[in-house]
């Protein structure tokens, strides 16, 4: 009874999974197969992002420092600040979620949820794939998607930036 | 070995294992998601009604997860069923922008309230910026 006690959310969600899985592999065997053959493609895909992540943020660890946030990241340029959540957003790479624990380490570094929010909404334009949208929606409507990310993914910063202040 | 690297290093690995279940976890779940619901399915869920399909498309680009390639094939699809431009628009940017599936580690790692908020306003954006898209699109003669 310890053990689960000990046992955090994170825990219990991953089991969950399992079990889900498990009910699956009673009342249709051949769609867990399916499941399981791409639970382990999406897998061995996502080991090298982690080891991405982990290196940015032994580097985050390492350089990062409260301060040097504070010298380059809260410094007075708000446009480059914006800027660069936007940049480094677009070339991420990897599923979303890889990218949660890395943020998570530079909130307490003084990193506005804003900035968070505005990284993970501009993650929406992917370089590597802009070719495969241009051929399957044209040029324009590429043009039209990748401007309108941009502009939506400031807005989603400012706003929720502007909700964390007034609370 | 300076001790700075051994630490950042350590909290480094301290923070992915800390996440590891939970990204084993949403894995697992995206991977159930795209094995259950095949395209025919999907194109099911949408009519005739333009603005419903839009708020169709925003719903299921929300729920649904993976490598945004999947999401383009599954527009593809949805365009050559006649599917407007409004709705697959939609599509296309819930699923990149929402995570439902990814909630649970979104919460945990990164806040309730963050997370809430976040994926709120990125489905009310999907709708706006698709619209947006449409009428340029529209007013340009382009559709």
């Amino acid at each position: 009874m310890k053990f689960f006690k000990k046992l955090s959310f994170s825990w219990y969600f991953f089991i969950t999974t399992i079990i889900i899985m498990l009910v699956i592999l009673i009342i249709s065997p051949s769609s867990f197969n399916s499941s399981l053959f791409k639970f382990l493609d999406l897998l061995v895909k996502i080991i090298p992002f982690l080891i991405i992540v982990f290196i940015l943020m032994f580097l985050a660890n390492y350089f990062i420092t409260p301060k040097i946030v504070k010298k380059y990241l809260l410094n007075k340029n708000k446009g480059l600040k914006w800027f660069f959540a936007v940049i480094f957003g677009i070339i991420s790479t990897g599923p979303i979620y890889m990218w949660y624990p890395f943020l998570a380490d530079l909130k307490p570094k003084g990193i506005k949820e804003g900035m968070i929010a505005t990284f993970l909404y501009a993650r929406a334009i992917k370089p590597a794939l802009i070719p495969l949208m241009i051929y399957y929606f044209g040029l324009f409507y590429t043009i039209l998607f990748t401007i309108f990310i941009i502009i939506f993914s400031l807005i989603q910063g400012s706003i929720i930036n502007k909700m964390e202040v007034e609370k | 070995m300076n001790r700075g690297i051994i630490n950042s290093a350590y909290r480094a690995a301290k923070g992915i294992f800390n996440a590891l279940p939970l990204l084993l976890g949403v894995t697992l779940l995206i991977s159930i998601v795209i094995t259950l619901v095949p395209t025919n399915t999907l194109i099911s869920f949408f009519g005739k009604d333009m603005f419903l399909n839009t708020l169709i498309g925003a719903v299921l680009g929300s729920i649904l997860a993976g490598n945004p390639i999947n999401s383009y094939v599954i527009a593809g699809e949805l365009i050559s069923f006649n599917i407007g431009i409004i709705a697959v628009t939609a599509f296309l940017i819930s699923w990149v922008t929402v995570g439902i599936v990814q909630l649970p580690a979104e919460i945990m790692i990164l806040g309730k309230k963050f997370a809430i908020k976040r994926n709120l306003l990125s489905f009310v954006f999907s709708i706006i910026i698709a619209v947006l898209i449409y009428l340029i699109l529209f007013l340009g003669g382009l559709i």
